[in-house]
């Protein structure tokens, strides 16, 4: 892809927001939601479902406005010029906001227009993203014969269409195969080479780990951690200890073993039959959890050490699970 | 204001792209009228008198006005279903012009009702309807359909706006669109109507444009008395009163209201 692109915002920060506020009725979305993301890096907004990372990307991208606060997008006051940052910005939602009855050219044609492309122009960067997102073949075929990763595809192709300095992406995966996630991955890493700005929402760790800078945590409207994927693995210390057991039944007897060991929470999963710990003395722990287990007669499936995931990081930082609404 | 019209018009075209893809679409604008001329005209053809006319010639005006009415449903439907899949929230995120969605929509259902009078037109015509006025005066008729229909739709654009899922549409609109289009004199005359029936329908505007339709196609038989409300005695007026009048309350309403939709 060419990188002519309209990336020219050379400010230091492309997002800056401050003590961002949003209720809904008696519910609280945002409480005081402060964020800057420097210019050309990726922001991971990491949280559960009803975190508020959505109603943070509303507002940056003028669709809701705050009830407090302030926000600047590439140097633009979101609330004072709303049609302006639209000119800056890249959305690509959720739900992917597509008309599955339009051909990927039609559709990607439709937004180059409503961003202020002639027709003519659009209809050649539209080729372009197609060719680009190895979407050739279908180009003519209404969007409701694709399947949900090329939809994806399109959707965020339709967010890249006027070369925005900043992008924001909501979920850009969320219920995608692995092997379309790895594919949309890629797109955006480009991006961000060619000097994009992206601003991420995922529930998934492991996305965040691999496409963000810095990564901001939120819960309940609010920024509980933020830093590197590495430095919030820090945070947590050294090493995670899981015991996978053969029975349900025996989680509540191997916790209280555990327990004393544990340098931080102990996290439970019911489904998979897990209880994990983190540990500071790793081979120690293991040592004495494994005696003490056959002591006990409890039957294990599997057990072992390893290196702390953001899974950790958030149950240690809001003492439930990212994934608790869907499993 | 020309970036308006731009945006309306990529708009409205993306609409039109629309009539031949979606099934749903053909359906409402081709057989549903045509099932309307034809069963009409056949099921209540024979057994309704018009003194001095033919029931079939009298009836076709009153299908016109039902159908471009009832057309009009479409901008609620299409506005609620882009709101639904998300496509109101993208092009609320565009650099586009604030009205341009709304305006675009309400235009482009001026082409699906074009098409649907077409079709009823053609069947009309193999059922035994004549245009029996002058051109001018079929294309002054023809024009306040769709205008009728255009200013309807800025109504329908609003509940479009409004509801929570596509799905509510037919049913909000169903309770009020179906006694506004029956309590008139789309199939009957409305002298027929008893008690307090015919002072409603001689004031509600779909009697007006169908009796200012009927009249400018020539359909009311030549002993037919002379209406003796105000309303009917100035049909093409009071249609075109109405017709401005909703375009100027709810076009600022529906475009308000697309400025604050979107999902969350």
């Amino acid at each position: 892809m060419d990188n002519s692109s309209g990336n020219n915002y050379t400010g230091e920060f492309a997002v800056e927001a401050s003590g961002l506020t949003k209720h809904y009725g008696d519910v609280v979305a945002l409480d005081g939601l402060d964020l800057s993301v420097p210019t050309g890096t990726v922001l991971g907004l990491l949280g559960p479902n009803g975190a508020g990372k959505t109603t943070a990307v509303s507002i940056l991208t003028t669709l809701i406005a705050p009830d407090g606060g302030t926000a600047r997008v590439a140097g633009v006051d979101v609330i004072k010029e709303p049609q302006r940052v639209r000119s800056l910005i890249g959305l690509s939602g959720q739900y992917a906001a597509v008309d599955e009855h339009l051909t990927a050219t039609e559709n990607l044609e439709m937004i180059g227009c409503l961003y202020g492309m002639r027709r003519p122009a659009a209809r050649k960067k539209a080729s372009e993203l197609i060719e680009r997102f190895r979407l050739g073949d279908s180009a003519h075929r209404p969007l409701k014969t694709f399947s949900g990763g090329m939809r994806r595809r399109i959707d965020l192709a339709g967010a890249l269409l006027a070369d925005p300095p900043v992008l924001f992406l909501d979920e850009p995966t969320t219920g995608l195969d692995p092997r379309s996630r790895g594919e949309l991955w890629d797109v955006i890493r480009e991006r961000v080479e060619a000097g994009t700005t992206v601003v991420l929402t995922t529930q998934y760790l492991e996305e965040a780990d691999q496409l963000a800078h810095d990564i901001v945590v939120i819960d309940h409207g609010r920024a509980i951690a933020r830093g590197t994927s590495q430095e919030l693995k820090r945070r947590i210390g050294g090493e995670h200890l899981d015991i996978h057991l053969a029975l349900l039944t025996d989680i509540s007897r191997v916790e209280a073993i555990v327990r004393p060991f544990a340098i931080g929470a102990v996290r439970i999963d019911d489904q998979e039959v897990l209880v994990s710990i983190p540990v500071s003395k790793g081979i120690e722990a293991l040592g004495s959890v494994m005696a003490e287990l056959t002591a006990q007669n409890i039957e294990i499936v599997d057990i072992g050490l390893r290196r702390p995931t953001l899974d950790d990081v958030f149950m240690e930082l809001t003492g439930h699970k990212t994934q608790e609404e869907q499993s | 204001m020309i970036s308006m019209i731009r945006d309306a018009t990529t708009i409205a075209r993306r609409n039109v792209i629309r009539i031949s893809r979606v099934p749903e679409v053909m359906v409402f604008v081709v057989i549903q009228p045509l099932m309307f001329v034809l069963l009409f005209a056949y099921v209540f053809g024979g057994s309704i008198d018009i003194p001095g006319g033919s029931y079939r010639e009298f009836l076709i005006a009153g299908i016109f006005a039902q159908t471009v009415v009832f057309g009009a449903t479409f901008t609620a439907s299409g506005l609620a279903e882009d709101v639904q899949k998300g496509l109101i929230n993208r092009f609320r995120s565009l650099p586009m012009s604030r009205s341009a969605v709304v305006a675009g929509r309400t235009a482009s259902d001026v082409v699906y009702n074009l098409l649907s009078i077409i079709i009823m037109s053609l069947a009309g015509f193999a059922v035994g309807w004549r245009i029996r006025g002058s051109i001018l005066d079929a294309v002054v008729a023809y024009s306040l359909l769709l205008f009728f229909s255009y200013s309807f739709s800025w109504v329908m654009a609003c509940l479009g706006l409004l509801v929570p899922a596509p799905e509510v549409v037919n049913n909000a609109t169903f309770i009020v669109l179906f006694p506004l289009t029956f309590i008139a004199n789309t199939f009957v005359p409305s002298d027929s109507l008893p008690g307090i029936l015919k002072p409603i329908a001689e004031w509600n505007p779909v009697s007006t444009l169908t009796h200012a339709v009927r009249v400018r196609f020539g359909n009311l038989p030549a002993e037919t008395p002379e209406p003796t409300s105000w309303p009917l005695q100035n049909a093409m007026l009071y249609s075109l009163g109405w017709a401005i009048l909703l375009i100027v309350i709810f076009a600022p309403i529906a475009t308000r209201l697309y400025q604050r939709t979107g999902k969350r």
